[in-house]
């Protein structure tokens, strides 16, 4: 395992920049996870780190070597792919054993047999071994192919939304056995996804991408309490943060501001609430229930814990938890 | 009552056995010729040329017998005077008064179209394949134009360039010999096999290769390991369209080969007994050329099926 | 408006029963889910209320009229497909023009509706665009539209929000539950995603191997789900189930989990077997000092507002769902409890809940 650095890395596809300026170290042992929506450049980074695409400008260092002119072959990464999962003319084994077999490593029959056993276990596809790639469920396939990632010990794994395509039952089952994984082998991982709970959950560290340009970097729980814009408050937490804008509601404005967000969390239905709203949908959500409210200067979104039956149409009182509110200016940054 | 057993969204009953009943029709009157040519193989000579045609008959290995051999009319006590036939088909000959004087050129003519056709086939697929490929997957400076100019090689009729061919083939010591042949087979079914192919491999995804090549493998590795068996589909139907192609051609044939390198068809219709075409004879040559490429195209054809319902790409 | 009403339905293909015998009314403005697996039936019961597929016996009554054998053209009812069934050569107004077209509507009508429409969609500045053009959201916006363009009695929709990515299926949630408020058209929504069941539903059918386990309103499926699959098919994460090693006792109000007595809501009904689960929700189930189950903590994920601890005990993994403030390490060593109110018992032969105070079946 190594850990790796981007610096200043430019890529242009003809004449659309995919990244700007990006400059990224992720540490040896680490789960870093990328996260944007569809466009935002989180595929080209791992294509560049992987050596399947060049930068334009910029360096790329695994530990303290520079990257940018080594082949793929020789860079020792493990990619899992997100639109392909396994060669389908193969078996799971050899499928499993297909790195290990490559003319760089030419492992040994017993070497290859022990890892690839082990891993097998490892995922539970152990008994699948002698099948055909194309005789699995779906989530058995995405799990062969993170085992035919893990069956080597390269410098970074790269995973490209690895779990978007299986259920929500499956996803959340493997989200944790991959995080586990990682903390076992004390890998360092580089995940891409444009899914907040796949990156709050899982992630040491997530990066959120904007248009190719890094917008923060920190923990989950830094990212979550104190977004720097309202494009990365956008990103995490369903529902959505609230975004007001300041000159059309009550809410007090403060250091010339011109928006304010709050999450829904932080708002609550109570007599002493200072907005008359009425309630616009009720989403039951099972621990806890999504109310839309409307009004004529404010609408928005609140989650709330109790098992209190709600109506649609009826009117209520809400109160913000100022402590919580975050302010932002009209380039929509964080004040 | 209404059928509830199908959706209503399919077809009746009665337009399925409908559609399989003209499907059934139009089956066996495209093989009527064909099946006349299989018949004809096992007529005896006599049979074969009678008017009108006979649909029974006698069947008879006559036609085979002549295909194999060549033969020679004796006097009635010449061959009194002869021991007794040792074989079957001796004994067939000299019924009809000759003896068998040699065996024919047909099985070096059928060698010839078995090396030439697999040959040309087989060459057209591995270049078609690795062009195929690089069209498919890299950058090259006109690429368009240089895939319309592979086409246009297939805009006039092949034979139109007969003549200047044979004379370079000439000057260059090419002429009926199995080389330059299967060259010129594989030339003229170059265009399509590239066109074929970098259709079938556009469509396999590029992570295939791209997974392999960062796992340690080279371009080439990845190539031979990983598109070559995805892309099984695509070479199973243009290798059927080579070898049909390649094994069938006449005008070349005819043109460019007269002894060593002489193939199949040109030889088939040359067959000739007494007073005319020997058409048993032709009847089971034209038997026997069929059987190898229908072989070819059977096995091929599981491929082809295969392919449909393969792939664990999800997407 | 209508209400649909199903009898004895039943559809079989050859010897596999697709969907057995069930009975089902889906009232008039209701927005109705099935909701289940897949393999459980739900679209071979869609396709038959449509009229795509014929029932091998039973009937369908659309407002008290027998429709079983009608064609699908005849039932005045719109079907919204998985995909996005689009036409591409044609630009978005033709596409909502065309179902209106088809039924031979005059073209003032047709401009009138399309307007109307193209406003509660908010989609008026799309008109002239091409189909290709359009992002995932807006040609479900369109697709949508042209459903409710003809203003049937009853939309039917499989899955249609299936192959929008989260951030956007979450969107078209909420607008499609809004566009029920504000046109109050019967609906039939089929899906295997429980949360867009439990967002969306007026009522939820949830379906199993063909048949019909339960229907209720969402709250109450949630809270009080009939069999043990209900209550692990519904709620992110799934009902934790703890085995109980001993039968259960008619009036009984404690059971014995790893030698200790714990509380349950006083039960009305009994069961023989040996082995029962008990059934408790996440939320329900919290981290203590004092009695509790003993388990390491194996995962910990952070969810913004809260957090799902995965907790690895010698009767299975239970998932707790705590506040993000509870600090708990993986691999630490912890107790857990649950709140004995809400408490089921599912019986472990027939996997189907007793009754108790906390949950009376109907």
């Amino acid at each position: 395992m190594a850990s790796i650095k981007l610096e200043n890395v430019y890529k242009n596809f003809g004449k659309i920049p995919a990244l700007k300026n990006l400059n990224i170290e992720i540490y040896n042992g680490e789960f870093f996870v990328l996260l944007g929506p569809t466009g935002a450049g989180k595929t080209t980074t791992l294509r560049i780190i992987s050596g399947l695409e060049q930068p334009d400008r910029g360096k790329i260092f695994f530990d303290k070597d520079i990257m940018n002119d080594v082949q793929p072959a020789f860079r020792d990464t493990s990619y899992v792919f997100q639109q392909f999962s396994l060669y389908p003319h193969y078996s799971v084994y050899d499928n499993l054993a297909f790195p290990l077999r490559s003319p760089l490593r030419k492992e040994k029959k017993e070497v290859i047999d022990k890892k690839v056993t082990e891993i097998a276990k490892l995922l539970k596809i152990d008994n699948k071994l002698k099948n055909k790639a194309t005789q699995l469920s779906g989530g058995e396939m995405q799990r062969v192919s993170l085992g035919r990632a893990l069956v080597r010990n390269p410098n970074i794994y790269l995973m490209d939304e690895p779990l978007s395509s299986l259920d929500a039952k499956l996803r959340e089952e493997l989200r944790i056995e991959l995080k586990k994984i990682q903390k076992d082998l004390n890998a360092t991982i580089l995940y891409v996804t444009h899914d907040h709970v796949e990156a709050t959950t899982m992630a040491d560290r997530i990066g959120v991408l904007k248009d190719g340009v890094l917008s923060q970097i920190g923990t989950p729980e830094e990212i979550y309490d104190n977004p720097n814009s309202i494009y990365v408050a956008n990103r995490l937490g369903s529902p959505k943060i609230n975004i007001f804008d300041l000159g059309k509601t009550k809410i007090p404005s403060k250091n010339k501001a011109t928006h304010a967000g709050i999450r829904p969390e932080d708002i609550s239905i109570t007599n002493k609430g200072h907005y008359d709203v009425y309630i616009e949908t009720v989403e039951l959500l099972g621990a806890e229930t999504v109310i839309s409210f409307k009004s004529d200067n404010i609408n928005g979104m609140i989650l709330t814990q109790t098992s209190d039956t709600f109506e649609e149409g009826k009117k209520i009182k809400i109160a913000l938890n100022n402590k919580k509110m975050l302010y932002f200016d009209n380039n929509g940054m964080r004040i | 009552m209404v059928d509830t057993s199908r959706s209503p969204t399919e077809s009746s009953g009665f337009s399925r056995k409908l559609a399989a009943l003209i499907i059934i029709i139009y089956a066996v009157v495209t093989l009527i010729p064909i099946t006349w040519i299989i018949l004809t193989g096992f007529k005896s000579v006599t049979s074969s040329i009678t008017y009108p045609p006979e649909v029974f008959f006698e069947p008879s290995l006559e036609g085979y017998v002549n295909l194999f051999t060549t033969r020679t009319r004796q006097s009635q006590e010449y061959l009194e005077a002869l021991p007794p036939p040792e074989t079957w088909y001796e004994e067939l000959v000299r019924s009809r008064e000759m003896v068998i004087a040699g065996p024919s050129k047909f099985f070096g003519r059928y060698a010839n179209s078995l090396i030439i056709g697999f040959g040309a086939t087989f060459l057209s697929v591995f270049l078609g394949a690795l062009a195929a490929y690089a069209f498919s997957r890299f950058k090259i400076p006109l690429k368009d134009d240089l895939m319309f100019f592979i086409l246009s090689t297939r805009m006039f009729p092949p034979i139109a360039v007969a003549v200047p061919i044979f004379i370079m083939y000439r000057k260059i010591g090419l002429g009926d010999t199995h080389l330059g042949m299967i060259i010129l087979y594989t030339v003229v079914n170059l265009s399509l096999a590239v066109w074929l192919l970098k259709g079938f491999m556009d469509e396999i995804p590029r992570e295939y290769e791209e997974a392999a090549m960062i796992d340690g493998y080279t371009r080439m590795g990845a190539f031979f390991k990983i598109v070559l068996p995805q892309a099984t589909t695509g070479i199973a139907a243009t290798a059927i369209f080579c070898m049909i192609f390649s094994w069938n051609e006449y005008a070349f044939a005819v043109l460019l080969t007269q002894f060593n390198a002489q193939t199949a068809p040109p030889f088939i219709p040359t067959i000739i007994g007494e007073g005319g075409q020997d058409w048993s004879a032709i009847g089971a040559g034209t038997t026997l050329f069929l059987i190898p490429v229908m072989i070819f195209t059977v096995v091929l054809r599981k491929h082809l099926l295969r392919g449909i319902t393969f792939g664990a790409v999800r997407k | 408006m209508s209400e649909i009403k199903l009898e004895n339905l039943e559809k079989s293909f050859d010897d596999f029963v697709a969907v057995e015998k069930s009975d089902l009314t889906i009232q008039d403005n209701e927005f109705f889910v099935l909701l289940g697996p897949s393999g459980c039936g739900k679209t071979t019961t869609l396709r038959m209320i449509a009229g795509l597929e014929l029932p091998t016996s039973g009937k369908i009554l659309l407002d008290n009229e027998d429709v079983t054998f009608l064609r699908a053209s005849q039932r005045d009812i719109a079907f919204v497909f998985q995909l996005f069934a689009l036409y591409p050569h044609m630009n978005v107004k033709k596409n909502l023009a065309f179902p209106l077209k088809m039924q031979g509507f005059k073209k003032s009508e047709i401009n009138k509706r399309i307007e109307e429409v193209s406003e509660l969609l908010r989609i008026q500045h799309l008109l002239n665009s091409k189909v290709s053009s359009l992002s995932g959201g807006d040609r479900q916006r369109v697709a949508l539209g042209r459903a409710i363009v003809r203003r049937p009695k009853a939309f039917l929709m499989d899955e249609p929000l299936g192959t929008l990515d989260a951030e956007f299926r979450e969107l078209m949630c909420l607008e499609l539950r809004k566009l029920h408020n504000d046109i109050k058209a019967t609906t039939v929504y089929v899906t295997h995603d429980q949360l867009e069941a439990m967002s969306m539903g007026d009522r939820i059918a949830v379906m199993n191997k063909g048949k019909i386990i339960q229907f209720g309103t969402p709250k109450d499926i949630y809270l009080k789900p009939k069999t043990k699959f209900v209550g692990s098919f519904i709620g992110s994460p799934a009902m934790n189930f703890i085995p109980i090693h001993h039968p259960v006792e008619k009036n009984q109000n404690k059971i014995v989990i790893n030698g200790e007595n714990y509380d349950i809501p006083q039960s009305f009904g009994g069961t023989n077997s040996p082995t029962n689960y008990l059934g408790i929700r996440p939320e329900k189930m919290f981290l203590t000092d004092k009695k509790g189950i003993p388990g390491i903590v194996f995962g910990s994920e952070y969810l913004g507002a809260r957090k799902i601890l995965t907790i690895k005990s010698e009767f299975g993994n239970f998932k707790v769902r705590v506040s993000n403030q509870v600090n708990a390490r993986i691999g630490s060593n912890v107790k857990i409890n649950f709140e004995p109110k809400s408490a089921i018992v599912f019986d472990g032969t027939t996997d189907k809940a007793i009754e108790s105070r906390y949950i009376k079946l109907n």
